[in-house]
C-alpha cells in the first residue's frame, strides 16, 4: 500500500510556535489562542471518553450472561452515564471544540476566532458541567437513560438527575458559544479572496454544525431547566396527574436533540471531505454539492425530531409527517457519500492512516444511515423502537462514523498540531483493530434487535446469548483499538519524526505555515486567489 | 465591530429560541385547556401588568436615546439616559415584586404554596400549570432584566470614564439590542399572561 | 469601521414610543371586547406590530445588512416550527382514523381471503 507521509529534512526544531512560545500553567488557563484552546478540549474530551468508554465496559461484562451480572438499578446507571458523557461531553464537543477550533481561524486565513476570551469561557464552561456529570458519577449515577423522559426523571427517579442535569445545561451553553464563535467568525474574518465558494469543506460543515448549535441548543437549555423545576417544586407541568403531558418533555427534549446529531455528525463528514481530497490527490467531486447538502442537513435536521416518538404518543398524523421529512433529510447524507466516492474515482489514492478511517467512515456511516431510514419507516419501527436495532443504528453512525472521522482528523491533522509524525504501522494497526473491533460489537446488535431484544434491559432471553458476547468481546477489542493510539500520539510528542508544514502535500492553508504554527498563524495576511482543493499532478512535497 | 454585531444578535436567536421552548409549552397546555387558562385571569394585576408594560417601552427609548447620545460624543446624555433605563429597569422589577409578593400571599404559586385558587374549583388543576408557566416565563425574564441592569452599570461606568465617544460605542449598541430583545419578550408575554379573559 | 453611522432622529424615536404606548392600550382595551376566538390573534397582532417596531425602529434592523435581517427571520422561523410541529401532534391526536377501499386491517378486514 502507497503511502504519501514524506519525512522532513531535519531540524526545523527550535523554531518559535504556539506551544513552546509560553509556559506555566497561567499561559494555558488564561490562554485566549485558539489552539491552545483546542489543545486544552483534547485533553478533557479525551478524559470524558474514556470515562464514558468505562461505564461500557463494565456493561457490556454484564451483558455476558443473560441474567446478569448486576442489578437492574446499576445496570440502568451505567448505560445512562455512558450515553450522557459519551453524547453531552465527548461527541457534541468532539471535532468542533478541537479541530475545528484549531483549524477554522487558518483555514479562513484569520489570527484567531472571532471572540478569543468567548472560546476560552465555553472551554470553562465544559470544565464545570464536566465536573457536574463526574459529581453525578461518583455520586452514583443517573438511571433515566440520557433522554431524562419525565415523569420517570421529574418524579420517580431516586438517582442524581439534578446534578447530571446541571452538567449538561452548563455543557450546552458552551457549545452554543462554540457555535456562535464559528458562525460569525467564517462570516466575518475570511482573509481577502477567501470567498464562501473558495472555503475548504471542513469549514463548510463546522459552519452548519455552528447554526444547528446556536438554533437548537437554548431548547435543550430551557427543557432541562422545566425538569429541573418539574423535580424540585413538582410544579406539574409535566404531570399526567394534573393535566401535564409528559409527551410535551419529549417534543422539547428532542426539538434538541435530533438536531444534536447532526452537530454530532456533521463535523465528522467535514473531515472526511478533507481527508480523501488529499489522499485522492482530487479536487472534491461537486463542491456546491456538498456545501450545500450541509446546509440542508442543517435545516432538514430540525424537522425530524417527531421520529424518535412515534409509538410513545404522538398522534399518528403528525408521525407521518415526520416519517416523509426524516426520508428527506437523508437524501443531503447520501449526496455526500456519492460525492466522496466519485472523488476518489480516477483519483490517485493512497492509504495513509487516515485514509483508512475514512474508509472506513463511509462504509460504516452508510449502514448507519440506511438502517436510520429503517427505523424512519413507521411500520418497521413499531418493531424495532427501543431495541438493540436503534442501538446499533446510532452506534454505527456515531462510533462507526463520527468517532473514525475524529480518529482520521486527529491523525491527519496531529503533524500540524504538534509538528510531529505519529508511528505509522502501529497506526494502521490500530485503525484495522477499531473496523475489526467495531463491526464485532455493533454487527450482533442489529440482528438482537430485530430478533426482539429491548435496549436498556439488564437481563435477556438465554437464546441472545451468544450475539451478546460476541458483541462484548467486539467491545474490548474495540477497547484495545482505541488505546493504542493514545499510547503512540503520547509517545510521538517527544519521540515522533518532526513533520515539517505539509507531511502529506495537502492543499489548504493550514498546510502553508510552519507545523506546529505560531501564535498568530500567519506571519502576514494571505490573499486567497485560487479554489480549495487544487490538487495537481502529484508534486514534489515541500517540507 | 461589524463583528460584535453580528454575534449579539446569534446571541439573540439563541435567546429566542430558549424563550421560545416557554412559549411552545405556554401555546400547548392553553390550547388544552382554554377555559381553565382564561379562568385565571381575575388573578393577574392588569394594571400592575399594563404598567409595567409602559415602563419597559420608556426604558427601551431612553435606551436607544443613550446609544444615539454616544454616537454624538454626547457624554452628559448617554450618562442621563443610561441612568434613566436603569431607574425604569429597576422600577420594573420593584413592580414585580408586588405582585410575586401578592401571589405568594394568595396561595398561587404552584409546587411551593398552591392553595389559593378558589374562585374555579374545578380548574385549579390546569390553572397550576399556567401559574408555573407565569411564574417561569416572567422569572426568566425578570432574569434577563437583572442581567441587564448589570450590563448597564458596566456601561455606566465606562461612560464615567470617557470611554465611548463617535468612533467607538459598540458595546452600547450591543446591550442596548440585548435590552430591546428583553423588551420584545415582555411584549409577548403581557397579552398572553394578564390579558387572556378578563372581560367575562 | 461601523456600519451603523446612521444615527435616528429623536422625533421618529419620540413617535415609536408614542406608538408602542397606544398600542399597550389598544391591546388592554380590546381585550374587554368579547371577539371569541379572535381576541387572541387581535392580541397577537398587535403584539406583533409593537416586536417589529421595537425591532424594526428601535433596533436597527432597518437600516442594518441583509446578513442580520436573515438571522432574524431565520430565529423567527425556527421559533414557528418548533410550535407548530409540537401543534400538529396536539391538533391531529383526536382525528380519527377513517379506513379507506384500498387499505386493510381493522375496520376493513384482512388483505387476504
Amino acid at each position: 500500500m502507497a503511502t504519501l507521509a514524506q519525512r522532513s529534512p531535519e531540524v526545523e526544531a527550535e523554531e518559535v510556535n504556539y506551544l513552546n512560545v509560553e509556559h506555566g500553567w497561567k499561559s494555558w488557563l488564561l490562554t485566549t489562542d485558539h489552539k491552545r484552546i483546542a489543545v486544552l478540549y483534547i485533553i478533557s474530551i479525551t478524559l470524558m471518553f474514556f470515562v464514558g468508554g468505562l461505564m461500557a465496559v463494565l456493561f457490556r461484562i454484564n451483558l455476558l450472561v443473560p441474567e446478569g451480572l448486576f442489578s437492574a438499578e446499576t445496570y440502568n446507571r451505567l448505560f445512562s452515564m455512558h450515553g450522557i458523557i459519551m453524547v453531552f461531553f465527548f461527541l457534541v464537543p468532539s471535532i468542533p471544540a478541537t479541530l475545528a477550533n484549531f483549524l477554522i481561524p487558518i483555514m479562513v486565513g484569520a489570527k484567531d476566532l472571532a471572540f478569543p476570551r468567548i472560546n476560552l469561557l465555553s472551554w470553562y464552561l465544559y470544565i464545570a458541567g464536566a465536573l457536574l456529570a463526574i459529581y453525578a458519577v461518583v455520586r452514583g449515577g443517573v438511571d433515566t437513560g440520557w433522554t431524562f423522559y419525565a415523569p420517570f426523571s421529574t418524579t420517580y427517579s431516586n438517582s442524581y438527575v439534578l446534578a447530571a442535569a446541571f452538567g449538561v445545561f452548563t455543557a450546552g451553553f458552551s457549545s452554543i458559544l462554540t457555535g456562535l464563535n464559528f458562525i460569525v467568525t467564517v462570516h466575518k474574518m475570511r482573509a481577502p479572496g477567501m470567498t464562501w465558494s473558495r472555503l475548504p469543506l471542513f469549514v463548510w460543515s463546522n459552519y452548519a454544525t455552528g447554526l444547528i448549535q446556536v438554533l437548537g441548543t437554548p431548547v435543550l437549555a430551557i427543557t432541562l431547566l422545566l425538569l429541573a423545576f418539574e423535580r424540585i417544586a413538582h410544579v406539574g407541568i409535566f404531570d399526567p396527574n394534573i393535566g401535564g403531558d409528559p409527551i410535551l418533555f419529549q417534543h422539547l427534549f428532542w426539538f434538541y436533540s435530533h438536531p444534536a446529531v447532526y452537530i454530532m455528525i456533521l463535523p465528522g463528514m467535514g473531515v472526511i471531505s478533507e481527508i480523501v481530497s488529499c489522499f485522492s490527490r482530487k479536487r472534491i467531486f461537486g463542491y456546491n454539492f456538498v456545501a450545500f447538502s450541509s446546509m440542508a442537513i442543517a435545516v432538514l435536521s430540525f424537522v425530524v425530531w417527531g421520529h424518535h416518538m412515534f409509538i410513545t404518543g404522538e398522534s399518528m398524523y403528525t408521525g407521518l409527517a415526520f416519517s416523509i421529512l426524516s426520508f428527506m433529510v437523508a437524501v443531503p447524507s447520501a449526496i455526500k457519500v456519492f460525492n466522496w466516492t466519485a472523488t476518489m474515482y480516477k483519483g490517485s489514492v493512497s492509504f495513509d492512516t487516515p485514509m483508512l478511517y475514512a474508509f472506513g467512515f463511509i462504509g460504516l456511516f452508510t449502514i448507519g444511515g440506511l438502517t436510520g431510514l429503517h427505523l424512519a419507516t413507521l411500520g418497521t419501527d413499531i418493531a424495532t423502537h427501543g431495541t438493540y436495532f436503534v442501538v446499533a443504528h446510532f452506534h454505527y453512525v456515531m462510533v462507526g462514523g463520527m468517532v473514525m472521522a475524529f480518529m482520521g482528523g486527529m491523525h491527519f491533522w496531529w503533524p500540524k498540531i504538534t509538528g510531529r509524525m505519529y508511528p505509522e504501522a502501529w497506526s494502521k494497526f490500530a485503525a484495522l483493530i477499531v473496523f475489526i473491533g467495531f463491526n464485532l460489537t455493533f454487527f450482533p446488535q442489529f440482528i438482537l434487535g430485530y430478533l426482539g431484544m429491548p435496549r436498556r434491559y439488564h437481563a435477556y432471553p438465554p437464546e441472545f446469548q451468544a450475539l451478546n458476547v460476541l458483541s462484548s468481546a467486539g467491545a474490548s477489542i474495540l477497547g484495545i483499538g482505541y488505546v493504542i493510539p493514545m499510547v503512540y500520539f503520547i509517545w510521538s510528542l517527544k519521540n515522533g519524526p518532526r513533520a515539517g508544514k505539509n507531511p502529506w502535500g495537502a492543499a489548504g492553508l493550514e498546510w502553508q505555515i510552519q507545523s506546529p504554527p505560531t501564535t498568530f498563524n500567519f506571519d502576514e495576511t494571505p490573499v486567497v486567489t485560487e479554489e480549495a482543493y487544487n490538487y495537481g499532478p502529484l508534486e514534489e512535497i515541500v517540507g | 465591530m461589524d463583528a460584535a454585531t453580528l454575534g449579539m444578535w446569534t446571541f439573540l436567536i439563541t435567546e429566542v429560541l430558549f424563550f421560545g421552548g416557554m412559549f411552545a409549552s405556554y401555546a400547548v397546555y392553553r390550547n388544552m385547556y382554554l377555559d381553565a387558562f382564561a379562568s385565571t385571569s381575575q388573578y393577574m394585576n392588569v394594571v400592575l401588568g399594563g404598567t409595567n408594560t409602559a415602563v419597559l417601552i420608556c426604558s427601551s427609548l431612553t435606551m436607544v436615546l443613550a446609544v444615539r447620545a454616544a454616537q454624538l460624543s454626547n457624554r452628559r446624555h448617554l450618562i442621563l439616559f443610561l441612568i434613566l433605563t436603569m431607574i425604569f429597569g429597576v422600577a420594573f422589577l420593584v413592580i414585580k415584586g408586588f405582585e410575586y409578593h401578592a401571589k405568594w400571599v394568595e396561595g398561587l404559586v404552584p409546587g411551593l404554596h398552591w392553595s389559593g385558587y378558589t374562585e374555579h374549583p374545578e380548574f385549579a388543576y390546569h390553572a397550576q400549570i399556567l401559574f408555573f408557566l407565569y411564574f417561569c416565563m416572567t422569572g426568566m425574564h425578570a432574569l434577563h432584566m437583572v442581567v441587564g441592569i448589570g450590563l448597564l452599570t458596566f456601561l455606566l461606568v465606562q461612560a464615567y470614564r470617557r470611554v465611548f465617544n463617535a468612533n467607538y460605542f459598540a458595546p452600547v449598541e450591543m446591550i442596548g439590542l440585548y435590552w430591546h430583545f428583553v423588551d420584545i419578550v415582555w411584549i409577548f408575554l403581557f397579552p398572553l399572561l394578564y390579558l387572556i379573559g378578563h372581560r367575562r | 469601521m461601523t456600519t451603523h453611522s446612521h444615527i435616528p432622529r429623536v422625533r421618529t424615536l419620540v413617535l415609536v414610543w408614542l406608538a408602542l404606548i397606544c398600542a399597550t392600550g389598544m391591546t388592554t382595551g380590546v381585550s374587554y371586547v368579547e371577539l371569541g376566538w379572535m381576541n387572541i390573534v387581535v392580541a397577537l397582532l398587535i403584539a406583533v406590530v409593537k416586536a417589529s417596531l421595537v425591532a424594526w425602529i428601535f433596533m436597527g434592523v432597518r437600516y442594518t445588512t441583509s446578513l442580520t435581517k436573515l438571522f432574524v427571520v431565520a430565529g423567527l422561523l425556527w421559533l414557528g416550527i418548533m410550535i407548530l410541529l409540537t401543534f400538529s401532534d396536539y391538533h391531529t391526536r383526536s382525528w380519527m382514523y377513517q379506513p379507506q377501499p384500498w387499505s386493510h386491517g381493522p375496520g376493513n378486514g384482512p388483505a387476504t381471503k
